[in-house]
């Protein structure tokens, strides 16, 4: 087994400084006391990877997800530590960085394929080729000034593929460009992988990496979670955005809790409980779900009605639901109450999502509600993409040759 | 923590622990590549010597983009030194009458070296800071960018060369042929001299922000400390012990042995009188004498340049953060 890259005990320190100080004047006067913090970007991360892997690196955002492509790429030095590159590394971290707006297309072909580590030879015989990926066969003698931004970043991305690397570094780059742009990067991925090329990928896209990778690290603090396959790697990773997202929570609940009146008519828990999960504390898609919410009432309530909002990472409503009033003069007597909202199969893909639960008297005025009420994970096992699960089969001539459930 | 004595040396390292590497498109053995915090000066100069056709695509970039849109276009790059020589000329041959004779070639042999130095430092100072956009994007040896500036301006210096040699063909002035051959080593030590100056000025400024201004300034004093308009002569005459501190900054002996070549067969012997009055301009030092100082000139220069360069590796660690 050989590795592409081999990351051994690296580490990186930044100084934060509270002021920048960079003039002669402002470095004597402040000679000796800075103030800084001390900020360790990555801590002793060991990972290798194989030659002819693709991994992705994902973790939020200053988890030391980029500094550790820069360093891979040489850009950044590590404070301790090493990282042994085998082969030649092309790094993708912007596009078109070193473009020269002056200078024609051609002219910045070569300058960018000379900095990437192209030899003026190499960049001769690669040029039509270039030319062509970026599309700009009747622009190159123009200059780079007065392409669109999109000409921009096809003509980097174009020389970027071009450098035939053995260890390709990409940095969220993969999001540029229009759809069709998007695919054609996507389809030189998976040639770069069918020719056994080593694949590096940093996104904030869970999807993207699912989609590409056969591995993923996760980071956290400049730590290294878990190096994972994509269904598992994914799942910590939103674990550990719920974690933080809940010692943040912790501290701005002393200031919402003065805000809280006494109401007359209050949710005061929710659980939710997987039935068909045993040990499980997070749901795969398909499995069921059962939403669990008391209520208490200092007074009877004619006619009420109970919903259940299912919010997805970026807020947006996947399902909402109300129940029937309930009829005539059946009403809902005070003291604690017990409501359930139960799903037999639940087909999201995967994924963190929040439920809401509220209570609304018959004219649908909102009497109490709890939002968010509580949050749970669904972990995608397969390999579909999107939002949701849906049963498909594929045939050929008639035969099925495989289905998705 | 993994102790660093474990990776001694990159090639040691492969060969030992993954004896030849076969990867998956079966391209056999790959060079492998080593980033870490130590500074070591073979695999630096090795990456340099490999990124030297990028010194060309940069250097051809610096000429096409500096004159760009302009309508004189690259004859601004001759204008700025034909203005300032002909000032000084004006100045202190009709104003201060110099006793310097043929003082307008006497000057052009020693603006000659100046442009180029001062130049260069002045652009190279601020070489890392201006092209912060690709330091912080791309992966090449850093130095580069203070040699390219280096590269521009001996394209630079041809062409003011090319005037002088006109110059001295127009006015019917011969050089003092024996003395040419010093004219290589002077160019070559200026070259080695200015770039290490220039890599270790673009690393400093990147921390402290005030270099570039302070290297116009020091410039300046510089070039009065320099015999270009008086004579070394007069210095040495004036005081000894001045004229060896003189001697001391590695820009002297090599505007000297420009002026010796270029200018020196005005007083072959060394003793070129203006109208009979205040002194020798050249000093009367022997062929040997030049290549001397040149020679010391050079191991200075080169001890300077890789000192800079090791300077320069340890500085480099932090660019991307510091821009």
């Amino acid at each position: 087994m050989s590795y592409a890259v081999e990351i051994q005990g690296l580490s990186k320190h930044f100084r934060l400084y509270h002021e920048k100080y960079t003039s002669l004047k402002e470095r004597v006067l402040h000679a000796g006391n800075l103030p800084y913090d001390d900020f360790w970007a990555l801590q002793d991360v060991t990972v290798n990877i194989e030659a002819g892997k693709t991994i992705g690196v994902l973790g939020r955002n200053g988890s030391g997800k980029s500094t550790l492509l820069k360093c891979i790429a040489g850009i950044l030095q590590p404070s301790s530590g090493q990282v042994i590159v085998r082969g030649q590394l092309a790094a993708m971290l912007e596009l078109g960085a070193g473009m020269q707006p002056e200078l024609s297309g051609r002219e910045n072909i070569y300058l960018n394929g000379s900095l990437l580590g192209l030899s003026r030879r190499e960049i001769d015989r690669r040029f039509d080729e270039i030319v062509a990926f970026a599309e700009l066969e009747q622009f190159i003698d123009n200059q780079v000034r007065y392409y669109s931004s999109g000409m921009y970043v096809r003509l980097g991305f174009a020389v970027a593929v071009n450098v035939d690397p053995d260890v390709l570094l990409v940095d969220e780059v993969l999001a540029v460009g229009d759809e069709r742009f998007q695919q054609k990067c996507l389809d030189k991925v998976s040639e770069f992988q069918e020719e056994g090329r080593t694949i590096i990928v940093v996104s904030h896209s869970p999807d993207m990496m699912r989609q590409i990778c056969e591995e993923i690290i996760v980071m956290d603090h400049g730590h290294v979670l878990t190096v994972a396959p994509p269904g598992e790697a994914i799942r910590i990773f939103r674990d550990s955005l719920i974690a933080a997202d809940a010692a943040q929570a912790e501290q701005e609940d002393e200031f919402g809790a003065r805000s809280t009146v006494q109401r007359q008519v209050e949710i005061t828990e929710v659980g939710l409980e997987f039935p068909g999960a045993g040990e499980r504390t997070y749901l795969v898609t398909g499995d069921s779900l059962r939403v669990r919410a008391k209520l208490v009432t200092a007074h009877a309530i004619p006619g009420a009605r109970f919903g259940l909002t299912l919010l997805n990472e970026r807020n947006e409503t996947v399902f909402g639901a109300q129940s029937d009033a309930l009829s005539g003069g059946d009403v809902l007597d005070p003291g604690e109450r017990d409501i359930s909202f139960v799903f037999d199969t639940v087909p999201l893909l995967d994924g963190r999502f929040t439920v809401n639960v509220d209570v609304r008297d018959s004219h649908s005025m909102m009497l109490a509600n709890a939002e968010p009420a509580a949050t749970f994970e669904v972990m995608n096992p397969g390999r579909s993409v999107g939002m949701f699960s849906l049963a498909m089969r594929t045939e050929l001539d008639g035969q099925t040759i495989s289905s998705s459930v | 923590m993994v102790a660093e004595d474990e990776f001694e040396d990159p090639e040691s390292v492969a060969s030992a622990t993954l004896a030849p590497i076969l990867d998956a498109s079966g391209r056999g053995d790959l060079p492998a590549r080593i980033v870490s915090a130590r500074v070591r000066l073979r695999p630096r100069l090795r990456e340099i010597w490999k990124s030297r056709e990028l010194v060309v695509f940069l250097i051809r970039k610096e000429l096409k983009v500096k004159y760009k849109g302009s309508f004189l276009g690259f004859i601004w790059s001759m204008i700025n030194p034909a203005i300032v020589l002909m000032v000084y000329y004006v100045v202190f041959r009709y104003f201060l009458r110099t006793a310097v004779p043929e003082f307008a070639l006497y000057l052009f042999s020693g603006l000659l070296v100046w442009n180029f130095f001062g130049v260069t430092l002045g652009g190279a100072s601020s070489a890392i800071v201006r092209n912060a956009g690709i330091v912080k994007k791309v992966s090449f040896p850093r130095e580069i960018l203070a040699i390219s500036q280096v590269g521009t301006s001996l394209v630079f210096f041809f062409f003011q060369f090319l005037v002088l040699v006109l110059f001295l063909i127009g006015f019917r002035y011969a050089p003092a042929w024996g003395y040419l051959p010093l004219l290589l080593g002077a160019l070559l030590d200026l070259v080695i001299f200015t770039t290490a100056l220039s890599i270790f000025l673009s690393a400093a400024n990147v921390y402290l922000r005030d270099v570039q201004h302070l290297i116009d300034v020091i410039l300046q004093a510089w070039f009065w400390g320099v015999p270009i308009i008086y004579s070394y002569n007069r210095v040495y005459h004036h005081a000894h012990w001045l004229g060896y501190l003189f001697l001391a900054d590695p820009i002297t002996p090599i505007v000297l042995s420009f002026q010796r070549a270029l200018y020196g067969h005005v007083a072959p012997l060394g003793y070129g009188y203006a109208n009979g009055a205040s002194g020798p301009v050249l000093a009367n030092y022997p062929y040997h004498f030049y290549v001397a100082m040149l020679g010391w000139v050079f191991l200075a220069s080169v001890v300077l340049l890789l000192a800079s360069l090791l300077v320069f590796g340890r500085l480099e660690g932090n660019f991307a953060e510091e821009l």
